[in-house]
């Protein structure tokens, strides 16, 4: 056993550190920054800037690739110490629809021309892509989702609708579910896995806001839109299949740990800050201890992630353990984005940046962290809610 | 970075494994812990030969020179087993003090004897009033001439029935809970002016109360630096305190395994309770518990051990962890045991009742978040107000 770092993997470590030192942009960070504080959402530049320059330095735009479609072929230690220096400099985080979702069911299961295709926009940051999953009537229940895909010639005709699609309104393209074959004798035997550009007429997105008012999420529309068969992936009604292949990657990059050892710095030192009973916060037992508790429940996962990557880069892809992760990463999210709301008391309350509010009130450190409490409820509904996540452990792991 | 095992520890591993499953299955233990002694003497020869004992002393002193992983390693199997022969106290705790403070001429003499399986030392170090506060230490122990007499009283010594000899924590100056003024002395359990209470436990393993009256100790027999056993006292309390963590995961184990396999096997209303969801998110939770904890016992053996803070701050943190572990796993266990959870016959309540206890050992978990907060939330840099610039989430 040894965690410590060989002198390779140090070396790798300064090299991002000054990768990102002299490379992430300060216009991106000051721009953000003035986002957050007035509460709004960010641009496709500000989502895409980072991506794009990430891209052009060998692949680390999209890590998890194999190095023959230009991914950076990073080993598990890489990964982690990357993700470790980007969380430390607070880097916008790089959409993971396009580079972690879609691009390995394309290299994967995609023939020669989709990989030639689409690969290259996907590393590069030009090309923005969204999920198209979630319907109405199928959450949890994916495999009941009702979208249509009508063969027609070399076309299929789409119709239907998808819902909580994450950031459609800057997508240029969105991997869909539909259905090819309504009479299959089970739901997941009639699903097809398609790509579906954004700009083919008939398509419509409608934002919906969530109760922080932001709009991340949105319903995309399909009437009547015409898609080339060439742009399905892999055989007609396999894609569940697919899908379920990518979800196992979607589950595995969400236990974000390294973010939360950033959210929890900056608890402790807002806490450090805020005065209560005459003394700052942080010298008050009972927030001592919830932030001790939040500390530890990080380190026990920070090494359940280690023991997983270690597994991994044995030869042993994501498996359902991945579940763990989903489950305790967004528990951790939700336990910091709640100390950081309560850490600030009553100045919880004041929304900023909506048409109502002129003034900044409070300190700075303040605004809208009760928008991210209320923000990230979602993340235990997500991805698979973490009810489900236990239902796939329980029958995986357990063989209950 | 990796969490394999080395050659030899894997080695070690199989050895305590096998011994586990060859000698010491659940009729064995059972047979065991019922014997007024509460252990097999014979079990302690075999972990002589099996080099078991020679684990934490020096290569110089023909020990193994083992690392925490080490001790991770036998305590894990020994937790599986719930093997009550006093390996932890004896050995871990005592033979690493001995390891770490022993001069010459005393290492010369007692560390051979206890590889033999000849001696077995324990430390008295916990008193009525102390709690889990190593430095509040009112036993006594004054000088005249080349002679020190102790008096006072220790509380719940574990394997001291078992043991040849006793390391006695007393004050040599200083006030009650002052950390400078503590000095350890090496004590044959036989002498005059110590008396032993010894007890079962509840989890069936043996402690005793120890009275000390007028107890004359020569001065060499003074183990370490008069007045500074303190930090050493910390530290291998410490690594004990890693070696319990060890102990209580492998009890976790048996408690989550056990625990599936019943559900599985058990049918109500036509079908085996596993089938139930309620039944299956409880076993789930058990099983994340279970890694959890796994998990944090190694950030603990992965730690650096040699800087004080960090060592400190890895320990303190892995057993307030586990302790919560500990708790939820081990009453879900037997709640999904349902009337069987309940039963002394059964072996499920006797894993509990371990691991309960090793939550109690060295401190439970108020006492170690307190200690760890004191490490990670002293001297935090207040954020600015009027800073623009937001982290995290």
């Amino acid at each position: 056993m040894d965690t410590t770092f060989s002198s390779e993997d140090l070396a790798f470590q300064k090299e991002v550190r000054d990768f990102i030192a002299n490379n992430y942009p300060q216009s991106l960070r000051d721009s953000i920054a003035e986002k957050k504080r007035n509460n709004e959402e960010l641009s496709r530049e500000d989502l895409t800037t980072w991506h794009k320059i990430l891209g052009k330095n060998k692949g680390w735009s999209v890590p998890g690739w194999p190095e023959q479609y230009g991914g950076a072929g990073f080993t598990p230690t890489q990964k982690y110490i990357f993700e470790q220096e980007c969380a430390r400099a607070e880097c916008v985080i790089v959409a993971p629809f396009g580079p972690q979702m879609c691009a390995p069911v394309i290299y994967t299961f995609g023939n020669e021309e989709q990989k030639a295709k689409h690969l290259p926009g996907i590393l590069s940051g030009e090309v923005f892509w969204c999920q198209g999953y979630s319907e109405p009537g199928s959450g949890s229940d994916l495999a009941s989702l009702k979208t249509t895909a009508v063969k027609e010639g070399d076309h299929y005709i789409i119709n239907g609708q998808k819902t909580w699609t994450t950031l459609a309104q800057h997508a240029d393209w969105i991997f869909c579910l539909v259905r090819t074959n309504p009479d299959a004798a089970k739901p997941q035997e009639g699903i097809s896995f398609i790509l579906i550009d954004m700009k083919t007429p008939g398509i419509e997105v409608r934002p919906i806001y969530l109760m922080d008012g932001i709009n991340e999420v949105n319903e995309v529309w399909f009437d009547n839109v015409k898609v080339p068969a060439e742009n399905l992936i892999g055989q007609e009604n396999m894609g569940w299949t697919y899908a379920k292949f990518l979800l196992a990657h979607e589950r595995s990059g969400i236990a974000q740990v390294a973010r939360s050892k950033k959210a929890i710095e900056r608890i402790k030192q807002i806490a450090a800050a805020e005065m209560s009973y005459g003394e700052p916060l942080i010298q008050d037992p009972a927030f001592q201890r919830k932030i001790a508790e939040a500390e530890l429940e990080l380190t026990s996962l920070e090494y359940t992630e280690l023991r997983t990557l270690a597994k991994d880069s044995a030869g042993k892809g994501p498996g359902p353990e991945s579940s763990l992760l989903k489950i305790k990463g967004t528990d951790m999210q939700q336990k910091l984005t709640e100390l950081a709301m309560e850490a600030v008391g009553y100045y919880a309350n004041p929304h900023m940046g909506t048409s109502l509010s002129n003034e900044y009130v409070g300190p700075d450190y303040s605004t809208n962290l009760s928008g991210s409490y209320f923000n990230f409820r979602k993340a235990s509904i997500y991805g698979g809610s973490n009810e489900i996540q236990r239902n796939i452990i329980a029958k995986m792991v357990l063989g209950l | 970075m990796h969490f394999e095992l080395t050659e030899e520890q894997t080695l070690l591993e199989n050895m305590v494994t096998a011994f586990v499953r060859d000698d010491y299955n659940w009729e064995t233990r059972e047979k065991i812990v019922k014997t007024e002694e509460g252990w097999k003497p014979e079990n302690w020869y075999k972990f002589a030969e099996l080099g078991l004992l020679s684990v934490p002393f020096s290569e110089d002193h023909g020990g193994l020179g083992g690392t925490a992983v080490d001790s991770m390693v036998v305590m894990e199997q020994f937790g599986k087993g719930l093997v009550v022969e006093p390996f932890m106290p004896s050995i871990l705790l005592s033979g690493n003090l001995i390891s770490k403070l022993a001069n010459e001429s005393q290492a010369n003499e007692i560390i051979p004897k206890i590889i033999e399986g000849e001696s077995r030392y324990v430390f008295a170090y916990a008193e009525p009033q102390s709690r889990f506060d190593l430095s509040d230490v009112k036993t006594s122990a004054t000088k005249d001439g080349d002679e020190y007499t102790l008096n006072g009283f220790k509380s719940v010594v574990f394997g001291a029935s078992m043991a040849t000899h006793i390391i006695i924590a007393a004050r040599t100056s200083g006030d009650q809970r002052s950390e400078d003024g503590i000095t350890l002395f090496l004590v044959d359990i036989k002498s005059n002016g110590i008396t032993l209470q010894t007890y079962p436990t509840i989890d069936e393993y043996r402690a005793s109360e120890v009275v000390i009256e007028n107890l004359k100790i020569s001065s060499d027999m003074v183990l370490g630096e008069v007045d500074k056993a303190y930090p050493v006292v910390e530290e291998v309390i410490d690594l004990a305190t890693i070696a319990a963590c060890s102990e209580a995961v492998g009890v976790l184990q048996v408690l989550k395994d056990s625990t599936i396999d019943y559900c599985k096997q058990r049918k109500q209303f036509g079908q085996p309770i596993s089938k139930n969801q309620a039944i299956q998110h409880k076993l789930v939770d058990m099983m994340i518990e279970y890694e959890q904890a796994k998990s944090i016992l190694y950030a603990a053996v992965t730690a650096d051990l040699s800087n004080a803070d960090e060592r400190k701050k890895a320990v303190s943190g892995a057993k307030a962890r586990i302790g919560q572990s500990i708790k939820f796993v081990g009453e879900s266990a037997i709640q999904l045991h349902g009337g069987m959870g309940m039963v002394d016959e059964y072996m499920i309540s006797h894993y509990f009742k371990r691991a309960t206890m090793l939550g109690v050992l060295f401190g439970n978990v108020d006492f170690h978040m307190k200690r760890f907060v004191g490490l990670t939330q002293s001297n935090i840099e207040p954020i600015d107000g009027s800073s623009t610039i937001r982290g995290g989430y």
